[in-house]
């Protein structure tokens, strides 16, 4: 099992609310994201599920049973920090086996546990290292293995993959994937970068000043944005925004459109704009057009050989494609 | 001309560097020194340096005349006791006002401070007369006490500047892990922190050694330490230079060798931090 319910949680620190107020059912067996850009209250509510945070409202059910001031231990999850957090005087095996010892298991049974999980992460050729000997990816499998090897509820992923770089992130996105398909736990996941969280989750919570302003699969929100903050935050290049007269066109205060569904040409357009400049990507290419009414907006073209800055070019959008908000950056539904 | 001025600067630190440490250590070497001459050598005008006839009849006299063994054996009571129960009370106090600090923190740790800026001797009579109608003048748990409290600060605050530096996500993952509080001093915040914890059970054991202040006003015979049996030498015939210093020589030996033996874990320890 692994149900987790937060109920009108809220978080204050002093006088400063961090959390004004979020509910969230995750399912088991869920891969659940929480994204937001930095100081959103993101790491704060996973804290608060974890039961490092004391929250100052509201309640945390874990499969029906109210853990809201139950130790951290006792939650029966796991979790997996930014800085990784391994024992830096244990050595690999120490630190696997440090929860099994705690929870006071046989030294039978932990060596069988340790071996098992090392083989599993591919870490047996490390079990009587230190972590300054090994290398990110590896200090993030022993953290990984520390927290699988006393089958928890739930797994908790507070930015694991921040401190590595580029390359090793997607091979141990991947690999917290195949984690999560072969234990079918329920995993927390935070991150800010909204590629990881579209690519890992099954639902993302996107995050907005201590608040979940949507909570939905990637698709739908990438779909279906119910308000501004969402529409910006999930797509790269971010959607363009557009108001004024152009938006009323649509009964509209802004309107939203994603950079992939422009189309561009040298002749003939909805809107006249000007080329600032052409970021080429290679099989792809991201343009900056600077319409006549001084807005810019940016789409994402294929081939753009034939594109440089300065030229005159038209842009139109995909009708369809058009997203409408009201004046309170509320997305407007078609009837 | 110019690749000269490095190497002149660097000479000028190191004399620099080798006269203060000469300044510093030769009261010590002059203490050494004068416990081989005779008494007549040792107050010479002009003073000599060395001894003319290296002798040990001083210290013959001095292991005849008093009990040596008691009152190192009371200054090993002192130092080893006021440090472990000084630990055991600084350990929590630093491990709470590093990880669990509130806004109070801050105020509490500049009080503890302060209390080092209070000369001792204001404190003297009432803790004389306090001692005196409960029974514990002259008496090792008496004096162990009192140095224990003078040296506390020192302790929760050098306790506290390590921890400071163990990153909490580690204790909180020992507490996700399933450590109760007491698992994650043992098992994680101790093992990481031990050249500090080391290094302050090390000044603790100095600082205790040398006390002298408290030692010579509130004991007497029973639980007179080696500061005592120094002292003890000064007296109303007179001062005798050379058994003094062998005194003295045997006062100082046991933390001397110890200072030297973890000198390298003491400034290690003292500088922890400041030049990470």
């Amino acid at each position: 099992m692994g149900l987790i319910k937060i109920e009108g949680l809220k978080k204050a620190f002093g006088n400063q609310v961090v959390i004004p107020g979020a509910d969230l059912e995750i399912e088991n067996g869920e891969f659940v994201v929480f994204v937001g850009p930095s100081g959103c209250g993101k790491s704060t509510l996973l804290r608060v599920v974890a039961g490092l945070e004391e929250p100052t409202a509201g309640r945390i059910l874990i499969d029906g049973q109210d853990v809201t001031h139950a130790a951290p231990a006792r939650r029966k999850l796991a979790m997996v920090f930014q800085s990784y957090a391994l024992y830096p005087h244990m050595t690999v095996q120490q630190n696997i086996a440090f929860p099994l010892k705690m929870a006071g298991a046989s030294a039978d049974l932990i060596r069988t546990r340790v071996h098992e999980v090392a083989r599993s992460l591919d870490l047996l050729p490390y079990l009587e290292r230190r972590p300054r000997a090994l290398s990110g990816g590896q200090r993030q499998r022993v953290a990984i293995g520390r927290a699988i090897i006393r089958q928890p509820t739930g797994f908790l992923f507070d930015e694991p993959l921040s401190n590595l770089d580029a390359a090793l992130r997607v091979s141990m996105r991947k690999e917290i994937l195949d984690l999560h398909g072969r234990l079918r736990s329920t995993m927390i996941y935070v991150t800010h970068d909204q590629v990881e969280a579209m690519t890992m989750a099954d639902r993302i919570a996107v995050m907005n000043a201590g608040r979940v302003e949507q909570f939905d699969t990637p698709l739908e929100l990438y779909r279906n944005p119910a308000n501004l903050f969402v529409a910006g935050f999930i797509g790269s290049p971010k959607m363009n925004f557009i108001k004024g007269v152009k938006a009323g066109e649509y009964g509209a205060h802004t309107i939203g459109i994603r950079p992939e569904t422009v189309a561009l040409s040298h002749s003939a357009g909805k809107w006249q704009g000007k080329i600032e400049r052409v970021e080429h990507l290679g099989a792809e290419a991201v343009v900056y057009v600077i319409l006549d009414t001084e807005e810019t907006v940016t789409l994402k073209v294929g081939a753009a050989d034939d594109l440089a800055a300065d030229q005159t070019v038209y842009v139109t959008p995909q009708e369809d494609k058009i997203y409408r908000f009201g004046a309170d950056g509320i997305a407007i539904r078609s009837a | 001309m110019r690749s000269l001025r490095p190497i002149l600067f660097k000479a000028a630190i190191t004399c620099l560097g080798w006269t203060v440490a000469m300044l510093m250590f030769f009261p010590i070497l002059w203490t050494v020194l004068t416990s081989f001459k005779t008494e007549v050598e040792a107050i010479a005008f002009p003073p000599v340096f060395l001894p003319a006839q290296w002798t040990l009849e001083n210290y013959f006299e001095v292991h005849a005349r008093s009990e040596y063994f008691s009152h190192f054996l009371n200054s090993v009571v002192i130092s080893l006791g006021s440090t472990v129960i000084g630990m055991v009370l600084a350990i929590p106090a630093a491990w709470s006002m590093a990880f669990q600090p509130t806004s109070w923190t801050r105020h509490i740790l500049m009080w503890m401070l302060s209390t080092k800026m209070m000369p001792a001797v204001g404190a003297l009579v009432p803790i004389f007369l306090i001692f005196k109608s409960v029974g514990l003048l002259d008496t090792l748990p008496g004096i162990t006490l009192v140095v224990l409290t003078a040296n506390l600060p020192i302790m929760v605050w050098m306790l506290y500047t390590y921890f400071k530096e163990i990153p909490s996500d580690i204790l909180e993952a020992a507490r996700i892990d399933g450590a109760t509080t007491v698992g994650e001093l043992v098992y994680v915040l101790l093992p990481m922190s031990l050249p500090g914890v080391a290094s302050t059970m090390l000044l603790n054991i100095i600082l205790a050694w040398n006390e002298a202040f408290w030692t010579l006003s509130l004991t007497a015979v029973k639980a007179a330490p080696l500061t005592a049996f120094i002292a003890s030498y000064s007296s109303p015939q007179g001062l005798f230079w050379a058994k003094l210093s062998a005194a003295s020589t045997l006062a100082i030996a046991p933390i001397l060798i110890i200072g030297w033996i973890s000198q390298k874990q003491l400034v290690r320890g003292l500088t922890f931090g400041a030049v990470k």
